[in-house]
């Protein structure tokens, strides 16, 4: 009921999908592979399926290296971003399929399929084809097909991918609920952020085929180890600065930040701020900015901000009972402060950090 | 529903003279000629329609044109499905080439089909007088009839199932695959399935066409009465000797059958649409 995934690489051509990449799944663990499209993701998951081979590495289910073995040996459940039900059977033949190929009994496959369908919550959709189900349904359906083998892990290739965003999120909150009940081990693939976290136990984050770190939700979120991870993990604000007098200098501004020691005075370095980690004072103080409030944005639970500083817009959060809507104004003089702010000293140069943001859509 | 609410638009004068000529086209080319045909085939009664008929001779043309038109589909099922599979599954050197011959039975009149069929298997060539050698009778017999026909009818089921197999979602093999399904049982239950549709289409297709074929067949099986004679060539004959009422009688059974195959083909278009999102 482990999965490891061992040095494995995949080419398409001279291009490479995956690239020397290694981790472990334990027992019981729903692990999110977070990454850009692109980025070598669900051609891990597909490696580890067995609906593709890799060319290097190897992958080992529950101790068992099965490197070799083809899909149908290797006995893991797969669920398709777009559900992959079987047209032309309906639901309950949908559910039954794998239990057939197996040659089980007739009464046992109608129970397991009744236990099934009442599962995933489709009672009375027995005798409905995929068409006549909406895309939550069908995924569920996916779902119920899968578990009905009972497979010893259970891989899901950005299972909420297609799905709009009220039922992805029932319909994840539900999976982690799933889970939680059945303990099946279980690999998600995801380029949602706020899915890995809400529903992981471990975040494997993947960029351009390698990991480019891994750790629980939390870890990952609040010690990012590379700027790309800070920049994928969460919204953020990019900002250009430098190192002038021990002082962190915003580009273009006379404005100061904080102070630093540890970075020679002159160079460029990039400062990455969580719009969570800014608040909005009426008086300067440490850690502060001036700022001209811009756009406040009601989001229901809280609200956007956009603050200019000297040109350049910021984006702050503010929860929703803290915040004193009727004290501010559009256009008015405040402060920005920062609780938390991390530093990416820029020696390859900004213009790679900013070319990756650029291309994940973070930045224009 | 909306029809209903909405005011329907006033069709201008312009649209009215196109729809009208349009249905005066068809009129026409289709619907009269097939009424005439109908009317003047009952001149003689019912009875005498039946006795033409239900003639020896016509029966067994009307029979042998069924008969080899339906082992001709069988073979085509398969062969136009796997050729459509080859084309779209695997890439190989030649593909294009080979795509593009496919429709060559279409393009090429099928009398000089018979001629190819006649210079390759005929009895003064190297195949036909090996085969006869042999025993085997390929001219002048059925089994040159089920050849012609499988040439002139082969681009249907191909080109029937290739867009489909095409658009064919391929996660659900993949997904069958993971749920431990061999390759023979992904290709008869998930596969097969799905591409039914369009294989019946071809078939229908290629069947209608060889009820009427009459090019190749003259050339490679001739008009022998009770034994390689079609019902086209039963027709033609009939037609050569002064009797068009016994050519109306089998034609009105021909057009009777071509009615049933498009009656046929709607249903299957409708069944196919049935799990369509």
């Amino acid at each position: 009921m482990t999965i490891a995934v061992r040095n494995i690489a995949k080419y398409f051509g001279s291009f490479c999908a995956v690239d020397n990449v290694s981790f472990n799944v334990e027992k019981g663990e729903l692990v999110a592979l977070l990454g850009p499209s692109g980025s070598g993701k669900s051609t891990i998951l597909r490696i580890i399926a067995g609906l593709e081979t890799p060319d290097r590495g190897e992958v080992f289910i529950t101790g068992r290296n099965v490197t070799e073995l083809t899909a149908q040996q290797r006995k893991v459940g797969f669920v398709f971003q777009h559900y992959a039900l079987f047209k032309h059977m309906t639901v309950e033949k949908n559910i039954a399929f794998g239990l057939e190929i197996q040659k089980r009994p007739r009464q046992e496959i109608a129970a397991k399929v009744s236990e099934l369908i009442n599962l995933v919550r489709l009672q009375g959709y027995e005798k409905h084809y995929p068409s006549q189900l909406s895309g939550g349904q069908r995924q569920r359906v996916a779902l119920a097909r899968t578990l009905a083998t009972e497979p010893a892990v259970l891989l899901l290739d950005e299972p909420f991918g297609a799905l709009d965003m009220k039922v992805r999120q029932n319909l994840a909150a539900w999976l982690k609920e799933l889970h939680d009940k059945l303990h099946i081990t279980s690999v998600f693939v995801t380029h949602d952020q706020s899915e890995a976290i809400e529903i992981s136990d471990k975040i494997v984050i993947i960029n351009r085929g390698r990991v480019e770190q891994m750790g629980d939700a939390h870890d990952v979120y609040e010690h990012p180890g590379s700027k790309f991870v800070a920049s994928f993990i969460g919204q953020v604000n990019v900002i250009d600065a430098s190192i002038l007098d021990n002082r962190i200098m915003i580009k273009d501004t006379r404005h100061s930040i904080d102070n630093i020691s540890d970075i020679p005075n002159g160079n460029d370095i990039v400062l990455l701020i969580r719009p969570e980690d800014i608040t909005l004072e009426e008086k300067s103080g440490e850690r502060c900015l001036p700022c001209v409030i811009k756009q406040i944005h009601y989001r229901g639970s809280f609200y956007e901000l956009d603050l200019d500083i000297g040109g350049f817009i910021i984006k702050a959060l503010e929860n929703k009972n803290s915040f004193k809507r009727e004290q501010w104004k559009q256009n008015q003089q405040a402060f920005m402060h920062v609780k938390h702010y991390k530093v990416f000293e820029t020696e390859e140069g900004h213009n790679i950090i900013r070319e990756q943001l650029r291309q994940l859509g973070y930045i224009e | 529903m909306t029809e209903n609410i909405l005011p329907r638009p006033k069709m201008r004068s312009g649209d009215a003279l196109l729809r009208s000529a349009s249905f005066g086209y068809i009129g026409l080319l289709i619907i009269l000629p097939i009424t005439v045909m109908i009317v003047r085939s009952l001149q003689g009664g019912l009875t005498a329609l039946w006795a033409d008929i239900t003639l020896p001779q016509a029966l067994f043309s009307l029979r042998l044109t069924i008969v080899t038109a339906f082992i001709m589909v069988l073979i085509n099922i398969v062969t136009g499905t796997a050729t459509a599979w080859v084309l779209v599954r695997y890439s190989f050197p030649g593909k294009q080439v080979m795509d593009a011959l496919i429709d060559l039975p279409f393009a090429m009149p099928t009398i000089v089909a018979g001629i190819m069929l006649v210079a390759l298997y005929g009895p003064r060539s190297v195949i036909g007088s090996f085969l006869q050698g042999h025993n085997i009778e390929v001219m002048f017999n059925t089994p040159g009839i089920i050849l012609a026909l499988l040439f002139v009818t082969f681009p249907f089921v191909v080109r029937a199932v290739q867009p489909v197999l095409i658009e064919l979602d391929q996660d659900m093999e993949e997904a069958a695959k993971t749920l431990g399904a061999s390759s023979a049982t992904i290709f008869f239950r998930i596969v097969l399935p799905s591409l039914m549709p369009s294989i019946l289409t071809g078939a229908a297709l290629s069947f209608s066409r060889a009820l009427g074929e009459f090019g190749s067949i003259i050339m490679v099986a001739g008009n022998i009465p009770f034994r390689t004679q079609v019902a086209s060539v039963y027709i033609y004959g009939e037609i050569e000797s002064y009797n068009p009422q016994g050519a109306l009688g089998l034609s009105v059974v021909l057009l009777f059958f071509s009615f049933a195959i498009l009656l046929l083909l709607n249903f299957i278009q409708y069944w196919n649409r049935r799990h369509e999102n």
